[in-house]
This record gives structure tokens, sequence and C-alpha cells, in this order.
């Protein structure tokens, strides 16, 4: 294995920085004469605003201004927009009532942004924030999903009838039912996709200047998707030319799907560092991050699978309600539709699939994706679907899933919900992760936790995701309102090291690591001569930033062909520094070689000589810095199968997970340790969701209850065992790569193989998310209770 | 956090002195509890009495069959005296087990216990050791300190100074956690000492609470099986997002049956 090139486990660059306390992030950038904000958020979860009094707040010391949603208004600041167009099952766009940074004339959750303190500290914003008199008109307000369409519930929006944002539906409904009538069993479960928080490490931040000079704006922002926040602003927000803002998002701590959105709170610092003429910053406390970032999941489900007496699929019918919360988030719509029901195929050959969703508003924070966006959601209703079934039909759920895999000689693959997979091989991961697990050797392990007194139990996930996303084509006919294409810039510097500009960003994923032995390896360049520049629009040529497991899928290949590129047009210079014809110019390991003979140029000399051109050929421009823009073919299908083990004491409830067994397929894998920690991490978020986290709003008065750490119970290293984790590879065969993408796969494999264990020890079918220690006791001892 | 006034006085009697004079004083030990509270503007005081710079608070030591521990002695170090652990293991493990790292090391007995957090460790400790209360006043007993939900005897202005613990013959600590919190969602203290047989519950209730039954049960030996009959009433109990009473109930039962394993050793 090379040292640094493809396929070594090179340590992140990056670390240094960031575990010296070196790293840079938003809230460490300071300028000149900079102003602190502080946002006024309603307490209540549905109210009405009958006026906003400003006077005392704006008498306060140091205060410089006080702005409302009138404010905005007056200077025509638009709504925040929702990017993509979901169309419900009679053609009509989905329902999109505004969203105004500043709420206007009501307040529709706890921490909607009602007014805006700018002060000279943050301490000063703080306190005349207390002196804004904000007088609301309480209303009743809806937090439960399965609530938000009862006939009872209050209206949020005018523009959406029965808090209906749309009611969608994919795939034949006819033929669904045609296929159950057809069926010798048909398993039916009910089920509840927990809401969760984000939960960045680095709460969001934003820094808004404006240059009177120029009349430009410069906005220092948690992003990661600098170029897509710039455009929305711009474009849909603002009104105004793209070439007057300049948005950097510089290092990220975290972001899990919760900071490519376009917040309220950045476009207010941006619009007040006009109107104050000065840098307007806000750092969000953890407690704001609780309540204002864009939250996930959050779905009622019921889904029925049916079969033929042999465990084999016929059809499947999946209902379900998404919440949206209180207003839609820059790409909420699409999370339970085109990231959900497309994967609702799973790995079988189900051959006949219906899903309808209804998108539902109620008086909670946006929802939108969170790592794995609806792809999570999918493989829990089809995999607990799957277990549920093999326990109803008798058949060991190792087998059920075998008999309905979809083969090897199967592929390209056309599911029954639009997606075509490229390839894959189910039953290799299912092998191999049979025999690291040693599954014929759990039934000994379960007589051995037995005579502990513990319950032991089995699970499996065979997940599916749609990655790299994705082909521009296909995203937009489903709605997207942008392409999904990536960009790289790869510029030779005249003294042999490289810029590497790509549109992807970083915020923990270990881009300057992997791109940098991509570039290293292509080029035959040493890895310290690559440097790899992500995150401000200013210096990048336009990208689309990181989300859905699209980094290395879209952006690498757009970093691989503009290397390509460079190869190619260093091919000439280097011809014709050695008198040859180009076609007898080999390129390997860094070095240009004249065929069959000993002339040989490094590619350092041919960058040289590109920004040197004293000795240069005439029909080529002087430089080597070459641009490629890569628009994906398909998207990617990462696949594979987690087997969770855990070991439930009866007396409390509690679950410890004791093995963990995850093999995926990525394709070709770049960076094997970074893919690891990817994997762990997925896993960690996953279990999280499956034992321990959950969003609680009040029923009745839509309070946050779980707004600190008190309540709201992250994972630690002490909740997780130690993962083993194992790889197959079929190479994608649609990119330059061949990779699919690692980021989202624990996340979303790791739920349902949680909850197959949890109930397979328990001798159950089904139980709601997160399985916390009082649910597990009472289903551990509901006979015994019953009986009492 | 709002303004407040910031004393650090060297001494007891010069923290009794700046907290009488202040409008709204409220003393600062570890600041756990409190330094959230504040900086979440729940909380106004005017003066905030440091007790960090009062040597005589802080330090562990033995006397006369108990251990003396000075107020402003943190969890951490509790944990990891040499003498707590050679004399009360229980005790050492009891403040191993508070909440995290961070908060080990700079919580402090004395905060704790003037807090009386319902679902804090230390109250079990002290009612079930049958610890004496060491105030710039008077000395309490830990039966009598503990009055209700975050209510204790102190006066007002009444400073804790140090808490004594009787060496017992035997002693056990079980806690089932919050796993969101780590405080105490139950949690259950057994020693055999110079008093007798003793069990204090935490976290259950709304306040500390013996457990008589679970005591007549061991008072002829600590075993896990001498407690296997005890069980407790939903009644009463705490009920939250967490663990409802019910739920509560059993775990009183079973961290007692642990508990007592742990101090039959």
């Amino acid at each position: 294995m090379p040292d640094t090139g493809i396929g070594a486990s090179v340590k992140r660059k990056e670390d240094f920085r960031f575990l010296t306390g070196q790293g840079r992030y938003t809230d460490d950038i300071n300028r000149p004469g900079q102003l602190h904000a502080y946002f006024v958020r309603s307490p209540h979860a549905h109210a009405t605003i009958k006026g906003v009094n400003k006077t005392a707040a704006e008498a306060a010391e140091g205060v410089v201004a006080v702005f409302t949603g009138a404010d905005m208004a007056a200077d025509n600041v638009g709504s925040l927009p929702c990017g993509w167009v979901v169309n419900d099952r009679h053609g009509d766009p989905h329902k999109a009532p505004p969203h105004f940074p500043l709420a206007r004339d009501k307040a529709r959750y706890v921490g909607d942004h009602v007014a805006v303190v700018i002060a000279k500290t943050y301490d000063a914003a703080r306190n005349a924030g207390e002196l804004v008199e904000v007088d609301y008109g309480e209303l009743p307000a809806v937090a439960e999903t399965g609530k938000a369409q009862d006939g009872s519930a209050q209206q949020l929006h005018d523009e959406a009838p029965n808090n209906l944002c749309y009611d969608w539906v994919l795939g034949d409904e006819a033929e669904a039912d045609a296929a159950f009538a057809k069926a010798h069993h048909i398993t039916k479960i009910d089920l509840i996709n927990n809401r969760l928080i984000p939960n960045a490490m680095e709460p969001r931040a934003a820094l808004g200047e404006y240059d009177g000079g120029t009349d430009s704006f410069t906005l220092y922002s948690t992003s990661q998707n600098p170029h897509l926040l710039k455009l929305i602003l711009c474009a849909f927000v603002f009104g105004m030319n793209e070439n007057k803002l300049r948005v950097i998002a510089p290092d990220v701590g975290g972001g899990f799907g919760s900071k490519i959105f376009c917040y309220a709170e950045e476009t207010v610092c941006m619009w007040a560092s006009k109107k104050v003429r000065a840098p307007v910053k806000w750092t969000a406390d953890r407690s704001e991050s609780f309540t204002s970032d864009a939250h996930g999941r959050d779905h009622v489900t019921h889904a029925e699978l049916a079969m033929d007496e042999n465990g084999k699929f016929l059809g499947m019918k999946v209902d379900t309600t998404a919440n949206m919360g209180a207003y839609l988030s820059s790409f909420s719509t699409s999370v339970p539709t085109y990231l959900y029901a497309t994967l609702l195929a799973g790995q079988y050959t189900t051959p006949v699939i219906f899903a309808n969703v209804k998108a539902v508003f109620t008086n909670t924070a946006p929802v939108d994706a969170y790592r794995g966006a609806g792809r999570p959601e999918a493989t829990y209703v089809v995999e607990r679907l799957v277990e549920v079934a093999a326990r109803e039909m008798g058949i060991d759920p190792a087998e059920i899933r075998r008999r309905n895999f979809i083969q090897p000689d199967q592929f390209p693959y056309q599911t029954p919900v639009a997606l075509q997979y490229d390839i894959g091989d189910y039953e290799a991961s299912m092998s191999k992760a049979l025999e690291m697990i040693d599954y014929d050797g759990f039934a000994a392990r379960r007589s051995a936790s037995e005579a502990k007194g513990k319950l032991r139990g089995i699970g499996f996930s065979s997940y599916i995701e749609a990655c790299g996303i994705a082909p521009s084509a296909v995203v937009g006919s489903l709605g997207a309102g942008v392409g999904l294409w990536e960009s790289a810039q790869v510029r030779f510097n005249a003294t042999g090291s490289v810029s590497v500009f790509t549109g992807s960003h970083s915020h923990g994923q270990g881009h300057e690591t992997t791109f940098s032995q991509l570039v290293a390896e292509t080029l035959g360049i040493p890895i310290e001569n690559v440097e790899i520049v992500h995150g401000d629009t200013g210096s990048i040529p336009m990208g689309m930033g990181t989300y859905g497991s699209r980094s290395l899928a879209v952006g690498g290949s757009a970093i691989s062909r503009a290397c390509d590129k460079i190869i190619e047009k260093s091919r000439k210079i280097a011809a014709h520094l050695m008198e040859a014809s180009v076609e007898d110019v080999e390129f390997d390991a860094g070095t240009f070689r004249v065929a069959g003979t000993d002339k040989e140029k490094s590619i350092a000399e041919i960058a040289f000589t590109a920004y040197v051109p004293h000795n240069y050929p005439e029909d080529v421009e002087p430089g080597l810095d070459e641009t490629a823009f890569y628009d994906p073919l398909n998207f990617t299908y990462p696949a594979g199968l987690h087997i969770c083990e855990v070991e439930i004491d009866p007396a409390t409830g509690v679950t410890e997970i004791v093995d963990w067994v995850a093999v995926d397929d990525f394709g070709k894998v770049i960076n094997p340790m970074v893919v690891e920690g990817q994997v762990h991490g997925g896993i960690a978020q996953g279990v999280g969701q499956a034992l321990l986290e959950n969003c609680v709003y009040d029923k009745d008065s839509g309070q946050l209850l779980t707004g600190s750490y008190m309540d709201y119970c992250m994972p630690r290293a002490d909740d997780l065992p130690s993962f083993r984790v194992g790889l197959t590879e079929t190479a994608c065969t649609h990119n330059p790569l061949g990779v699919k993408g690692c980021g989202e796969a624990g996340a979303i494999a790791a739920p349902a193989a949680t909850i197959n264990a949890i109930t397979n020890a328990l001798g159950i079918l089904s139980m709601d998310m997160p399985a916390s220690p009082e649910k597990v006791w009472r289903l551990a001892n509901e006979p015994k209770m019953a009986a009492e | 956090m709002y303004n407040f006034n910031h004393h650090r006085p060297g001494s007891v009697d010069a923290a009794a002195a700046a907290l009488s004079s202040a409008d709204d004083g409220k003393i600062l030990a570890g600041g756990m509890t409190l330094l959230p509270t504040l900086k979440q503007r729940l909380a106004n005081p005017s003066d905030l009495v440091d007790l960090g710079g009062i040597a005589d608070l802080k330090g562990i030591r033995e006397d006369g069959g108990s251990l003396i521990v000075g107020a402003m002695t943190t969890h951490a170090a509790v944990a990891d005296d040499a003498t707590v652990k050679a004399k009360i293991p229980a005790l050492a493990a009891l403040a191993e087990g508070i909440g995290d790292a961070q908060v080990r090391n700079c919580g402090t007995i004395g905060g704790s216990v003037a807090n009386n957090d319902p679902a804090a460790d230390y109250p079990a400790a002290l009612v079930g050791l049958d610890a004496t209360v060491h105030t710039n006043k008077r000395q309490i007993a830990a039966d009598d300190f503990f009055t209700g939900m975050f209510e204790t005897a102190l006066d007002e202005g009444e400073i804790i100074t140090a808490v004594a613990f009787p060496i017992p013959e035997k002693a056990g600590y079980a806690k089932f956690a919050n796993p969101a919190s780590r405080y105490a969602i139950v949690g259950v203290m057994v020693a055999k000492g110079p008093a007798g047989t003793r069990v204090a519950v935490t976290g259950a209730g709304p306040s500390v609470f013996r457990l008589g039954d679970a005591e007549s049960a061991l008072s002829g030996g600590i075993s896990a099986d001498a407690v296997s009959g005890v069980s407790v009433a939903a009644d009463g109990l705490n009920s939250d997002l967490h663990a409802s009473s019910e739920y509560r109930a059993n775990l009183v039962s079973v961290m007692l049956r642990r508990a007592a394993a742990a101090a039959a050793g």
C-alpha cells in the first residue's frame, strides 16, 4: 500500500490545527467596529404579534438599533425560500407559505424570530432584548405530527388549509393492491421515526459586513454550502446581484445537514450590517441551537409488506405523515419524498411499491435534512418490515433477506420507485458480516446471557442509500431548484506545489486529507505539496457544497477531471521540451517520458515552464491552472449490512450494545481510516436515535421539553461498543473514481439494526424509538405486570 | 448572566459578613448549579460570595471514628482520596459517579448538600451514613437537614463548613443514572454503622428519604436476598420525561438489592 496515495490511511492533515486550537471558526473572526445581534424569540408556540414596542430597548445602554419584521418588510426583504418544489398527487405544487426572517404578524414556534437588537456588546444586546415589549395574542398550538390534520388543530398558515403542505404519491396504487390481493401473508407495522436535534459541536454563527465603498457584502457563516447560500440570499431573499456578496464559510465544526440551509439569523446579520453601517455578528448559544436549528426525522408511518408462501416479497405499501415544522426550511420538502420513498425498495426485488406521504405544518422548529435525510427513515421502514415479516413467517432473518436480494447479475437494476441501482453485491456483505459476528454462535451466546439473567438479541439492517447527490437533470425533473454538479480548480503554482479549489465544503469529513491523497497520487507529487481550499465564494468556482455523502463521488470526480486536464496540457508542454510528438509522451507517477527513450521531465518542471515559458509551444497558453465541473450520471448506491447484538437487563430495562459488525460497500476507498471514522460517527448517531435521543415538545403548549443536555441525551463513548468494521467493494460504474460515499451509512443503518436486536431479545415484534430503559423494562416485564 | 458583585473572602466569618451586608447575596461554592442558572438569566443575585478562597473549607481528615470532609472539597477529591477509599469506599464510589469529570472537578460536597437537588447523590450518602452537617453556627444531623425539594434546615446566611461521616462497618451505593444528565433517577445507600443499619434513597422522591422496611429487613445481616421482598409504592414518587413513578418504584427495589450486595462485599 502506498504511504500517502489512494488506499492509504493517511492521518488527517487538518487535525493539527483543530487539535491545537488553531482552527478558525466564524466566531473567531472579528471585524473592526463590529456590533452584536441578539434575537428576541417567541416564548409561545403560536401567537399573533399584535405590536412590538421598541422604545425602551432602543434607549438602553450600548444599543445601536432594534429591528422587527416591519423594518425588513419596508426594505422589501423577501421570504426564506424552499428550494425544492414537490408536486402533489394532483400535480399541484406544495403549499409554500412565506417564511420571513423576522416574523411579521404571527409567531409559529417557540424560538421563532420576532425582533433583533444590535448593540456594541453581546451583553448589551441581550439586556436590551429583555426590554423589547411584544404584545402577543396566544393561539392554540399543535406540536404532534399525527394531530396536525385532525381538524381540531389550529391552522398555522392561511396558505395551507388543514396544515397540509402536500399529499404526494409514488408508485401505482392499483398495482400494489393487486399484488396484495395475491399475498400469502401481509405484515403490517406502525412506526414513529423520532424527531432529533442535530447538535453540531459548533453552534451556528454569522457575521455580516457591508462595504459602502463598493456597495457589497461579505457574510461569514457556518455553512456547508457557501455558494448555495450566496445564491439563495441574492436571488431569492434580497433580489440583488450575486457579484455583490461574498460568502465565507471558514472552519465549520460539524453540520450533519443542519448547516445546509439558509437561516433567518445570517440573513438578518447581513441585512442589518447595511442598516447600521457596521459588521454585525451573532453566535448561537446552545439553547438557541436546540430551539432554532432545523431538526431531523419526525415521521409517523404505517407500512405493509405482502409476501408469498416462501417469504418472497410481492409488494409494499407505505403511508407516512412527515412533520415540516412551522415553516419550510430550504430543502425540507424533498426529504420525506425523493430522498425517502425512492429508497423503499431497499436491497430487495419487491416488484411493486406504493408510497403516500403527507407533509404537515406544526408549531415546532422547521424540520429538514439531518445525516441521511430521508434514507434513514426509509431503511427503518424497510428493515423493520422485513424483520417483522421474518418473525411472523418463521423464517430466519438472514434467510428472508437472501431470498429477496437483488442479485449481482441483475444490475443495473430498475426499482419500482424511480431509482436505477448501478451495482452492488448484497450477498457478499451479508456473508462477510455473518462470519464476522459468528452468527452460528449466537444461540450459545444467548444461552450464556440467559445464565446471567440477561436477554440477548441480534438485529440486522441491510441498508441502501442513494448518495453522490446528484444528476442535475434527474433532480431538476423532480423539482430541485438547483443543479447538483460540483466544481474543482487545480492550480499548479510555479514552483511545483498545487492549490486545489473545491466547491465541496469540509466540516469534519477530512476532505483536506482525502482530496490531497487523490491529487498527490493522480499528479504524482508529494502530498505535502497539495493544499485544499474551500469555503470562500470569493476564491472558488461556483460549487454546490457538501451533503448527501456527495463530496468524493461528485466533488472528488471534479478534482479528478481537473487533474486530467492538467496532465493533458502538461503532456503538450513536455512533448515540446523533449522534442517529441504528444502521442509518444507517457505520464506515470509524476514523470513524463518519451516512450522508448530515457528522456523525461517531472510535472514540477513542466509547471515551472508553464509559468516561465521561455521555451514553449506556440499553440499552448501559459500557466497550469485547470477547472472542471462534474455532473454525475446517476446517484451512487452504497449498501451493506449492519448487525447489532444487545444484552438487556430485564430488572432495569437497560440495553447494552455488546457487539456491532458493519460491512459496507462504499466502492473504492481513498482513505480507509477516514472512512472508518465516518462509519463510527454515523453508527453513534444512529444508535443515539435508537436508544437515547428524542426531541419532545409539550403536546399542548408546544414548549420544547428537551431543550438542553439535561434532558436531550446525546450518545457518549460509554454508550457504544467497539465497532467492528469490514468492507466489500463493487466499484461505482459511472464516476471516474469508482467511489460511492460513506458519510451517512452508519446513521442510516443503525436504528433498524438496534431496534431489531432489542425486539429480538424481548421476543416482541415492534417498539418505537428511543428504546429508553423504562420502555424496554415495561416490554420485558409486560406479561408479568399483566399477571399481577 | 446579569452583573453582580463578586466577593472572595478568606475566612468563613468574612464570608458570613459579606453575605449579610448584601442586598440579595448568594453563596458560590462549585457553581455547578448556580452558574448555569445565572447564565440562563434565571437568577439575578446582587452579590456572589465565593467560598473558593477559604482554605479551611477544603480537605478530608479522619477524626474520632469519622471522616470530616470540608464543604469546599470537590467530588473528584473525595473520589480520589486514599482515606475515603480505605474507610468508606462506598462514599468514594458515589463521588466518582457524580456528573462528569468537569463537574467532579468543580462541584463540591457543601454546594451539593446545600442545594438539595432531589436527584443529587450526596443526600443519600449523608442520610444513609448518618452524617452530621457542620455549619458556621451549629451541627445538624442529616435526618434533620434535608427538609424537602431544594429545601434544607439551613437558615438565611448560614454557611456549611464540613460534613462528618461516621465510618461504617459496611456500606454500598447503587445508582441508576439519568442517561442524559447523569443525575440519579434512583440512588440507594445501604450502610451498617455505629447507629445501626440505614437505607437512604435519593432521586425517587421530592427529597432523600429513609426506607424503614429495608432497614428492618437488613437488621439481621446485609445481603441482597434479605431485601428481595422489599418494594415501595409508586404513589408520591417523582415522574418526569425520563422515568415514571412506577418505573422509579421498580428501580428503588433493584438498586436496593444492588446496594445491599455492594455493602455485603
